[in-house]
C-alpha cells in the first residue's frame, strides 16, 4: 500500500487526545461523518479542516496519539477527513485498534525529523516512509499480520462481510 | 508456563495457552455499549449485515452519557438505542438507570475471571472486582455482538504494590493520581495492570473500583485486582452468576513491578489539561473554583457521597461557586435518599441531576464557561472535556471537592474533615 501527501503537525505533539480530534460536544450530535470531519483537530487549530488539510496528507505527531476515549468518531473524523494515515511516535491501544477497523493505518515510527508541510510518501509493504522535502528515509515498525489482514479488507465491517466472522489466521 | 491474570483469562476464553504477545480470538462474557459509541456500532452491525445478536443476555448499552438528551440530535440516538434493544432483545438500560459502569457490575452481568468489552474507554472498572474488561470502539463492539467473540493482543502486565495505610484525608482517588503522575498517561499503554498489596486490600470494593477505572488514564488495557473475600461476597450480592476467581501464578512474568507507600500519600489534585500533571493539593490551594462536580463512574458511589456529605452536613457552597452532584445508579440515589446524605447536599446548596454521567462529557448539566475553574471527582480534565476548551479542570477526591466548595477555592481536604 502506498500513501502520498503532506505532514501536518500541530503546537501539541504528544498526548494528542481523543477530545482535541472530536469535541465530545460535536460526537454526541453529529451523526454524519462528513459533518464531524469538518471539526476534526478543532480545538487543536480551528482552521485546521477548513484551510490547511488537503485530500491524502498524514497528521503527524509524538507519543500517545488518540489517548483517551473509545470514541470511535475520532478515527472515523480523520478518515472522513481525507487523512490518508496518522503517523506517531505510538498510539492509545484502543485509537489505535479503531483506526485499523476503519481501513486507516495509524503507523509507527520516529517522527522528530518530519515537519509541517514536509512531502511523505509511506509505503506499508516496504515498511518505509520517505520523506521527499528533507530527503530522507524513516523506517516503519512492521505491521502485526492481524492489522494487514484488517487494512487489506477495508476494515472490520467489510471483514465480517467477507468471512461472516473473524478470519484473522 | 507461569501466568499472570490477563494471560490465564485470554487462555480459558480462547482455549488455548496464549502468553503475552500472542493474538487471540476468545469468548466475550459480556459487551456493553453506552449512547456515545452505540448509535456508530449499531450503523456498523448493520453495514456488517448481520440476521441478529449471538446471545441478548449478554449485552447491555446504558443511556448514560447525555441523559436525560439535551437536543434532537441526542434524542434521535437514544431513539436509535430504543428501537435496536427492542428488535434483539438486549438489555437496556434508559435515561435515569444510571452509568454504565455502576450498572454492569452492580446489576450483577459481570463476575470474577469474565472477559468482558465495552464501547467506552473506562470500562476497564471491572478488574476491581478481577474480571478482564477493557475498551474497544464500536465496531469491535458490533463484532462482539454479532460473533460473540473478538481479538486480542494478550498484554504484557505491570505490577502494581501498594502497601501501608494511607493518612487521614487520603482516599482510593488520591492513590490512583498518585500512581498516574508517576508512571504519566501513557507509562502502562497496551499493558494490563495487576493492583496488589495491603493497600488495596484495605479499601471497600467501592474504593478499588475507583481504582480500575483510572488505569486507562495510564494507557493500560485492563487494571485487574483479585478476588479476595470483599469481592466474593460483594458479587454475591449483585449476581447469581458463578465467579471464577483468578490469581496469577507466582512466577508470572511482569514487564516491571512498581511499589507505593499509601502511609507517604497526601490528598492530590490532577491540574488541567491532563490526567498525570498531579501535584499535592498544597501547591494548587486557593485557586478559585466556580463550579464543583462529585459522580461519574469513578467517584459516583454511596462511599463518595458519604465522605463528601458528612463535610457538607450543616455547611453551604460559598455563593461564588455551584456544586453539582451525579449520583451513579438509581440504586446509589435511593441509597442516598435513605441515609440523609440526599437531604445533607440540598441543604448544603447543591444541585443534584439524574443518575448518569452529569457534566463529566461535556454534554450537558453543568458546561463552564470561558476562563472558569471546575473541581471534580471525574477520571478526566483533558481541555475541552466538560464542553468548553476554554475551561480549566482539576480532579480530586470527593472530600477535596467538597472541601473545595465549601470555601470557594481548593481547599485541603484535611483543614476540614
Amino acid at each position: 500500500m502506498m500513501l502520498k501527501g503532506k505532514a501536518r503537525r500541530f503546537r501539541q505533539s504528544d498526548d494528542i487526545n481523543t477530545d482535541y480530534i472530536i469535541s465530545g460536544r460535536y460526537k454526541f450530535k453529529i451523526q454524519d461523518p462528513n459533518e464531524l470531519a469538518k471539526h476534526v483537530m478543532e480545538d487543536l487549530d480551528p482552521d485546521f479542516a477548513e484551510k490547511r488539510l488537503e485530500k491524502g496528507d498524514f497528521i503527524v505527531a509524538g507519543r500517545n496519539f488518540g489517548c483517551g476515549s473509545s470514541r470511535e468518531q475520532a478515527p472515523m473524523a480523520i478518515k472522513y477527513a481525507n487523512v490518508s494515515a496518522v503517523i506517531a511516535k505510538s498510539f492509545a491501544r484502543i485509537f489505535y485498534r479503531n483506526s485499523f477497523n476503519l481501513g486507516i493505518p495509524a503507523i509507527e515510527a520516529d517522527t522528530d525529523g518530519i515537519e509541517e508541510g514536509d512531502e511523505l510518501e509511506v509505503d506499508l509493504n516496504a515498511g518505509l516512509i520517505k520523506n521527499k522535502t528533507k530527503n530522507r528515509e524513516i523506517k516503519v515498525a512492521p505491521l502485526p499480520r492481524t492489522m494487514q489482514i484488517l487494512l487489506e479488507d477495508g476494515g472490520l465491517v467489510e471483514h465480517f462481510k467477507k468471512h461472516g466472522g473473524f478470519k484473522l489466521d | 508456563m507461569s501466568k499472570t491474570i490477563a494471560e490465564k483469562i485470554l487462555s480459558s476464553h480462547s482455549g488455548r495457552s496464549a502468553k503475552a504477545g500472542d493474538i487471540v480470538v476468545a469468548d466475550l462474557d459480556f459487551m456493553m455499549g453506552q449512547d456515545g459509541t452505540s448509535g456508530v456500532a449499531i450503523d456498523s452491525f448493520r453495514k456488517m449485515g448481520a440476521a441478529g445478536v449471538c446471545d441478548g443476555a449478554k449485552i447491555a448499552i446504558c443511556i448514560d452519557h447525555s441523559a436525560p438528551s439535551p437536543n434532537i440530535g441526542v434524542s434521535e440516538i437514544h431513539k436509535k438505542i430504543r428501537s435496536f434493544s427492542g428488535e434483539t432483545g438486549i438489555n437496556l438500560y434508559d435515561v435515569g438507570c444510571g452509568v454504565c459502569h455502576q450498572l454492569v457490575p452492580e446489576q450483577g452481568h459481570v463476575v470474577p475471571g469474565d472477559l468482558v468489552i465495552g464501547a467506552d474507554s473506562h470500562t476497564c472498572t471491572y478488574g476491581a472486582i478481577n474480571a478482564f474488561s477493557t475498551g474497544v470502539g464500536s465496531t469491535d463492539l458490533a463484532a462482539g455482538w454479532i460473533s460473540g467473540k473478538l481479538w486480542f493482543k494478550v498484554p504484557e502486565t505491570i505490577k502494581f504494590v501498594v502497601n501501608g495505610k494511607p493518612p487521614k484525608g487520603v482516599y482510593s482517588k488520591d492513590i490512583i493520581l498518585s500512581i498516574i503522575g508517576d508512571v504519566t498517561a501513557d507509562g502502562a499503554t497496551y499493558k494490563a495492570a495487576e493492583f496488589m498489596g495491603g493497600a488495596i486490600e484495605d479499601l471497600s470494593v467501592e474504593g478499588r473500583f475507583t481504582i480500575s477505572n483510572m488505569a486507562i488514564e495510564m494507557g493500560a488495557k485492563a487494571g485487574l485486582m483479585l478476588a479476595d473475600k470483599k469481592v466474593l461476597s460483594w458479587v454475591r450480592k449483585h449476581s447469581r452468576r458463578k465467579p471464577n476467581p483468578t490469581e496469577p501464578d507466582e512466577h508470572a512474568t511482569y514487564s516491571d513491578i512498581k511499589e507505593y507507600n499509601a502511609s507517604k500519600m497526601g490528598p492530590v489534585i490532577a491540574r488541567p489539561h491532563t490526567v498525570d500533571n498531579v501535584s499535592p493539593v498544597e501547591e494548587v490551594e486557593g485557586t478559585p473554583i466556580q463550579q464543583g462536580f462529585i459522580g461519574t463512574c469513578t467517584n459516583g458511589r454511596m462511599e463518595d457521597f458519604s465522605i463528601a456529605a458528612s463535610i457538607l452536613k450543616g455547611k453551604s457552597v460559598h455563593r461564588d461557586c455551584k456544586l453539582i452532584i451525579a449520583p451513579s445508579s438509581k440504586q446509589v440515589l435511593s441509597e442516598m435518599v435513605r441515609s440523609g446524605v440526599y437531604g445533607a447536599f440540598v441543604d448544603a446548596g447543591a444541585v443534584i441531576v439524574a443518575p448518569g454521567c452529569g457534566p463529566c462529557v461535556g454534554t450537558h448539566n453543568g458546561v463552564p464557561a470561558d476562563g472558569e475553574n471546575v473541581i471534580s471527582t471525574a477520571n478526566r480534565n483533558f481541555k475541552g472535556r466538560m464542553g468548553n476548551p476554554n475551561a480549566f479542570i482539576y480532579l480530586g477526591s470527593p472530600a477535596t471537592v467538597a472541601a473545595s466548595v465549601i470555601k470557594g477555592k481548593i481547599t485541603d481536604p484535611r483543614k476540614i474533615i
